[in-house]
């Protein structure tokens, strides 16, 4: 079969790290080739020379078999190679139609001239089945939309070389069913897809090929009908993995965190989080389980203190916390690992000590007289690195925004944990972690909970809340809707009530 | 009535050049570029105006003399943000720091060539550019009077290019170009366009305009030049704040601030038996910035990227 794309020995260094070591890949027309390899192994740079972003210190890329060079993004679509970001690139304050039609518009008389666009950005959503409104602005629509978008931006400029940086890692279940439907389609249609992920299932799903990177280095490549999904995770990590989180009985004992009919309301809306009430006991995980959107953001928000109440109670040990500043509510027990980590998580130009002290700098351990003990601050963020694997280009020096997308969580999760809280929030805590780091992560918080801890838990990924929770409460349309013990209901059965066709009378046993 | 017309025929010689250098603001802050040396392109496009005004004004009929006038002050201003934008695209400096220096700079410079030139700093012109009436559209009753009698050619200038400017930010490919590399050049750049020159472009444009509006501001209130703008290239700034970085929204701030000028300048006809003290009038249009300022900041709508150099690598 022909190649469409070969990229051979090709080696990318950043300021301390070898992104790339003489990595070959090659990519057949009308083929799903997955990219697998751990957070930092190089795959968004590997994908990134090759649209042209990065310029590699070594090695050639072929298209059809001629050597062809890639200087910017430009050349990279005019060669018919189109890329989806890991974190999209979308104006927010532009239409939809005008990010499509961006670097490529249709002009008349020497004004913008957008019916022809229209008409085609048209076509391409009832042909891959990808529905956008044209006319909204991406600050208004959610992430799943803003992906569509990137899509057909690509498929907008006839490439046919598609490149998915881990496009699932933010999406909800049944938009990634989507998402793997259109890549089916685009693949027969005679697109051949490049495809970062970190699900394994996802690759058995939908990929022909699957290429290993670990720590920059090719590995190798497989066909992945006939391997399995532990044979692959092994290649990856170059150690067993264990896929399922083993962990024991829970013994909850005193309530930690207690939260009473709380109320939060959003201008224009009814009410995202209406009237919830329950509480999170020492030594135990609950999972809130929810399709995306249904109050979970909010009701993160309202509990961490990011978000204003309508009316209810916050409780932490007994003490009230509902009017407590942010600062407040972190010294007094509680940790958050929010959901968007680049907005509430991470000063992304700070070095990566600063922002594993971001919360404790006034600390008498980090500073004495209003002064910062920055070498105090440095032993702690090797501590950190050191102790939860992050791997960065400079260590503590990294600034964070150079980092690669798993290892900035892995940071905040560092962070939040080794604070040492009664109460861990912890919302979507392995988004876009590899497999090791995931297992991790899990071991991590079980740990918590059995030195008893309160571990609230927020995830949209059913495999994760089955297989860490204690409890599991399900929220839908901002109330909760159901009670459960994981061990005594099926994943079906879960998503019924998630998807608001099943309602428990449980909500009272909950508080 | 006389009152009100006199009122607006004031706000007029306000208006006009703070919506120019404005809007000038507007497209290198559109396209990331923070321009805090609007100041200082004022003033040397006043100065380079108002030089050849100077010694060519006996020569030639006074509307070429001040289009061509206008033409040198745009074109020297141009040359002036050219710094601004090496510094500021090209090299990665801290625009703000590159705007102040070129704005301590530009004055420095006035009189330094002024004195080589002609000893004095101060340079004289006569104002011989107003034009009385309009031929026949100065004849419509009121609308005649308001608008084409007693004006100038820059009056009609500084619509056409709040106009212009609209058209060229929203109705064409290079303004939808210029917006994205305000608020996401990384979004631009994976789409193929060239952040840099956009952003030359968008400095450069400011540059013109800047240039421009300090000689539309010298002409019809002064008959001299002294190396001044009287700090209009940064009420012109807080224009553009308060206009929310949209045009027709400057255009009112631009409109609003001149009426206040006006008023600090001239006082209110009407309340001239009140007798307030002059200094009350004088004061108005900066507290009128300090509140307005106050409360429209808020809910800013900056351009994203705004002052952050382009970074390729930037993710
Ligand atoms: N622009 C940059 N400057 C400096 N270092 C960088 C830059 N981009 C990437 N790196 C470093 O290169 C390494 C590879 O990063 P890359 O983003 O390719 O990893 P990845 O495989 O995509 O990981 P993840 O699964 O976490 O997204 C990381 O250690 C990262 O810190
Ligand atoms: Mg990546």
């Amino acid at each position: 079969m022909e190649n469409v794309i070969e990229m051979r020995h090709i080696t990318k260094v950043f300021p301390g790290i070898i992104a790339n070591d003489d990595v070959t890949i090659e990519l057949r027309k009308g083929e799903i080739h997955a990219l697998l390899g751990e957070n930092g192994a190089g795959k968004s740079t590997l994908m990134s020379v090759l649209f042209g972003l990065y310029q590699p210190e070594k090695g050639e890329i072929l298209k059809n078999g001629h050597v062809v060079q890639i200087n910017n993004p430009n050349d990279a679509n005019n060669l018919g190679i189109g890329m989806v970001h890991q974190h999209f690139k979308l104006v927010h304050n532009f239409t939809v139609l005008e990010n499509i039609v961006l670097g490529a518009e249709d002009t008349k008389h020497g004004f913008l001239y957008m019916k022809n666009a229209r008409k085609k950005v048209e076509e391409i959503s009832q042909r891959y089945n990808l529905k956008v409104d044209c006319d909204a602005l991406i600050s208004d629509i959610t992430v799943g939309m803003q992906q569509r978008v990137e899509i057909i931006k690509m498929l907008y400029r006839d490439n046919e070389v598609l490149i998915f940086d881990e496009p699932t890692a933010v999406l909800t279940p049944q938009e990634i069913e989507e998402l793997m439907q259109i890549m089916r389609d685009l693949a027969k249609e005679g697109k051949s897809i490049l495809f970062i992920t970190h699900k394994l299932n996802e690759i058995k799903e939908v990929a022909d090929r699957c290429t290993v990177l670990r720590k920059g280095k090719y590995i190798g490549t497989i066909d992945v009908a006939t391997t399995t999904k532990e044979e692959m995770s092994e290649m990856m990590v170059g150690r067993k993995i264990n896929l399922t989180t083993e962990k024991t009985e829970s013994h909850p004992t005193d309530d930690i965190l207690v939260v009473k009919n709380l109320s939060v309301s959003k201008k224009g809306h009814k009410n995202p989080v209406n009237n919830i009430s329950f509480s999170v006991r020492k030594g135990e995980i609950v999972c809130i389980a929810g399709i995306d959107g249904n109050g979970q953001t909010e009701l993160v928000q309202a509990i961490t203190g990011l978000m204003p109440i309508l009316n209810g109670t916050i409780l932490l040990n007994g003490k009230d916390i509902t009017h407590a500043s942010i600062r407040q509510r972190n010294v007094s027990g509680i940790s958050h690992i929010p959901e968007d980590r680049h907005k509430h998580g991470l000063i992304l130009d700070y070095p990566l000590s600063y922002n594993l002290v971001l919360q404790r700098y006034f600390e008498p351990q980090f500073s004495q007289h209003g002064f910062l003990k920055f070498e105090e601050i440095e032993k702690y963020s090797e501590k950190l690195i050191e102790q939860y694997d992050i791997r960065s280009g400079q260590g503590s020096k990294t600034i964070a925004r150079s980092m690669s997308g798993g290892n900035q969580q892995k940071a905040i999760i560092a962070r939040e944990i080794d604070k040492n809280p009664d109460c861990l929030i912890a919302v979507q805590p392995t988004r876009g972690l590899d497999v090791g780091a995931i297992e991790y992560i899990h071991k991590q918080i079980i740990r918590e909970r059995d030195e008893g801890k309160a571990v609230l838990l927020v995830s949209l990924e059913l495999d994760e809340v089955m297989n860490l929770s204690d409890r599991i409460l399900v929220i839908y349309e901002g109330e909760i809707v159901g009670e459960f013990n994981p061990k005594e209901i099926t994943v079906q059965e879960l998503g019924l009530y998630m998807a608001g066709s099943k309602r428990g009378d449980t909500n009272e046993k909950a508080v | 009535m006389s009152d009100i017309l006199f009122l607006f025929q004031q706000t007029m010689f306000f208006f006009i050049p703070l919506l120019i250098v404005a809007l000038g603001g507007l497209f290198s802050e559109r396209s990331g570029i923070i321009n805090i040396a609007l100041e200082g392109m004022m003033i040397i496009g006043a100065f380079a105006g108002i030089f050849f005004i100077h010694f060519f004004q006996q020569s030639m009929d006074p509307q070429i003399c001040l289009l061509v006038a206008l033409l040198i002050a745009g074109l020297s201003g141009t040359l002036f943000a050219l710094f601004h934008a090496i510094a500021s695209i090209n090299m990665k400096a801290d625009q703000t720091i590159s705007g102040t220096a070129l704005n301590m700079f530009a004055p420095a410079f006035c009189i330094f060539v002024a004195r080589l030139v002609q000893q004095t700093q101060q340079v004289e012109f006569s104002n011989t550019f107003r034009i009385t009436k309009v031929p026949v559209l100065g004849d419509i009753p009121f609308i005649g009077e308001f608008l084409f009698q007693n004006t100038y050619i820059t009056n009609f200038l500084g619509i056409l290019i709040l106009v212009l400017s609209w058209l060229i930010l929203y109705k064409t490919r290079f303004g939808l170009r210029l917006r994205s590399c305000g608020e996401l050049p990384q979004a631009a750049d994976s789409a193929g366009i060239n952040v840099y020159k956009i952003r030359y472009a968008g400095t450069l444009i400011s540059g013109f305009l800047a240039g421009m509006g300090g000689l539309i501001f010298i002409v019809p209130t002064s008959t001299n030049f002294n190396a001044d703008v009287a700090g209009y290239g940064f009420l012109a700034l807080a224009v553009l704040i308060f206009g929310q970085w949209k045009p027709w929204h400057i255009a009112g701030a631009a409109f609003f601030f001149g009426f206040m000028k006006t008023i600090a300048s001239a006082g209110l006809p009407f309340l001239a038996s009140l007798s307030i003290p002059n200094y009350f009038y004088k004061i108005t249009p900066y507290v009128a910035t300090l509140i307005v300022l106050a409360f429209t900041s808020k809910n800013s709508a900056a351009p994203r990227a705004e002052g952050e150099p382009f970074d390729k690598g930037k993710r």
